[in-house]
């Protein structure tokens, strides 16, 4: 199954592939952005691979790291295919300054919630998605958590006697 | 001259304190008559950032957090995380080890669908359900406090073995379980199965297709119910389960009342795949011997130096994983749990996190209850079976 869906990507998607890793036998293709929604369409419709199942989007911050040359945020996105009972994942660099993607929705329903908390946490934006909003933090909340420059501080109470002083910083 | 009617609809909000919501669960309903036009799920109210705790701890650390994601199946999310990390460094884990872990996921299933069973019942108005489940339940958390000191946040499995080794009465306590649960499932199907008014509240409620239901992503139970066959067990087996013989149950229709049987069905397949790993239980070391990895066990920390070096060591530093990300994905009692940590090389992961079932499969709720009758959705909430802990993290 790794040589079928390499020759299928290599074949229609030469120009879109970065590279493959295959850490710990786990295949993934690193792709360029702009290619992300057309090789998610093709590996849909294609009924001999059956990637019918899109099971997880999720993002990384490289920020002060090495790999941040590459585009500090890295959106993952794990396939699996019914049939074959094969599971790899996509993974798209995107830079810090304009961290946008074009959205999975149209193509799977499941993308839609997991797109709206990859938004809320991590600020990666999602065109084409039809309701990107907060998901899980308050409304009130500003900045991504997330992020890793986002510091871990110990929780703002809503309402406290010491609600002036400044939360102290963990880490 | 006529008048234009236009059709009124009225807004509820259903929770966030509601007692069939199973937790902090809000959804806006819009109503006309009592029909659901649109219903809308908003979550978050318990969201703890467990993800973002854990790339702020060693390895080892994080394994208590991933007990309070699904706090009704933690067993199953301690086996998650270990795998994970595991996988992550390249660690082989002793036979022992293997076969505990399956028995004890296994059962912590069969609690988990308890617990589901009974409320699910009492929310559609069979009360003594409830109780019953419990009954059955209270004998697998005393087989928990037996092997880890806790009735419920167990952190029992660690990374490369077990926090102990199994409890002497542990076969005389499994025994008793293997006896009573079945006993018990046969009661609640003479008790749920042809009941008029269960038939009536769940058959044709809730309907999801086949191809919604991988549309959506749902897994578990659900995806189950309407008839895919996608069991993470089977599909890409983890932890020795390509050693054990079981099967997977499949509905047809895709409703309430065929996610009910499925899960009863799990129940008895995951009795038979306990009794397997009991029978062929070998005897062995509980933890793998990976010096500087895995902590060395009790017993040589108190007895030999270099041990007690080691697990100084572990403590404080931790370990350094190579570069690299894994993703780990396991069958727990709501779905494909996942998780996906990526390494820096540090001692610290960089990022793990959590693909939660219950999560995607709430965000399939609209799909299940619009057009549907008000009070059928509570029979829908019920039967996705939810836990918010794990929905917000």
């Amino acid at each position: 199954m790794k040589e079928k869906l390499r020759e299928f990507i290599e074949s229609n998607f030469k120009e879109a592939v970065i590279r493959e890793d295959n850490f710990r036998d786990q295949q993934s293709f690193y792709i360029k952005r702009e290619y992300l929604y057309e090789i998610c369409e093709a590996l849909l419709n294609n009924s001999d691979l059956d990637f019918r199942f899109l099971s997880e989007i999720t993002s990384l911050d490289w920020l002060g790291h090495e790999e941040e040359k590459a585009g500090r945020f890295e959106v993952i996105y794990i396939l699996f295919s019914l049939k074959h009972k094969y599971r790899f994942l996509i993974k798209v660099r995107l830079p810090g300054d304009n961290p946008v993607i074009d959205s999975l929705t149209p193509l799977w329903q499941t993308a839609n919630w997991l797109e709206r908390e990859v938004y809320d946490l991590m600020g990666i934006e999602f065109t084409g998605h039809p309701n990107l909003t907060k998901i899980l933090t308050p409304d009130d909340l500003e900045g991504f958590p997330l992020r890793k420059d986002y510091p871990l501080t110990y929780e703002v109470p809503q309402f406290s006697y010491n609600k002036e002083e400044p939360p102290e910083v963990i880490l | 001259m006529t008048v234009e009617s236009k059709r009124r609809t009225m807004n509820i909000n259903m929770g966030p304190q509601h007692p069939a919501t199973h937790g902090v669960l809000r959804v806006e309903l819009e109503l006309d008559g009592e029909t659901v036009v649109k219903a809308t799920p908003h979550i978050g109210y318990l969201h703890t950032g467990i993800e973002k705790t854990a790339e702020s701890k060693l390895y080892y650390k994080a394994i208590p957090v991933t007990d309070r994601m699904d706090y009704l199946a933690p067993m199953s999310n301690n086996l998650g995380y270990c795998l994970a990390v595991e996988k992550l460094m390249g660690i082989e884990v002793p036979e022992k080890v293997i076969y505990a872990r399956v028995l004890l996921t296994e059962l912590t299933r069969v609690m988990s669908h308890l617990v589901w069973v009974g409320t699910h019942a009492l929310d559609i108005g069979a009360m003594s359900m409830l109780l019953y489940a419990f009954r059955e339940r209270e004998l697998i958390i005393d087989l928990y406090e037996a092997c880890a000191g806790q009735r419920m946040m167990t952190t029992y499995f660690r990374i490369g073995g077990l926090a102990y080794d199994l409890p002497k009465d542990f076969d005389e306590k499994v025994n008793k379980i293997l006896k009573r649960v079945p006993e018990g499932l046969k009661d609640y199907e003479r008790l749920l199965n042809d009941n008029k008014i269960f038939r009536k509240r769940t058959i044709g409620v809730g309907v999801i297709s086949a191809e919604d239901a991988i549309n959506c992503g749902v897994t578990g139970p659900i995806l189950r119910g309407s008839g895919v066959n996608y069991d993470v067990r089977k599909a890409t087996p983890y932890c020795g389960y390509e050693k054990f013989d079981f099967e997977v149950p499949l509905g047809k229709n895709g409703d309430t009342y065929d996610r009910y049987l499925v899960r009863m069905e799990e129940m008895k397949q995951s009795m038979r795949i306990a009794k397997q790993a009991l029978d062929g239980m070998p005897e062995g070391p509980y933890r793998a011997h990976v010096p500087g990895v895995v902590l060395p066990p009790k017993e040589d920390v108190l007895s030999k130096m270099e041990s007690l070096i080691f697990h100084f060591k572990i403590i404080t530093e931790g370990f350094k994983p190579p570069v690299g990300a894994v993703y780990q994905a396991i069958e727990s009692p709501k779905g494909e749990l996942g998780f996906y940590i990526s390494s820096d090389g540090t001692n610290k992961p960089h990022r793990m996190r959590v693909r939660p079932p219950s999560f995607v499969n709430l965000s399939a709720l609209p799909k299940l209850v619009e057009g549907n009758l008000v009070a059928d959705v509570i029979a829908c909430i019920g039967s996705i079976d939810i836990v918010l802990g794990e929905v917000d993290r």
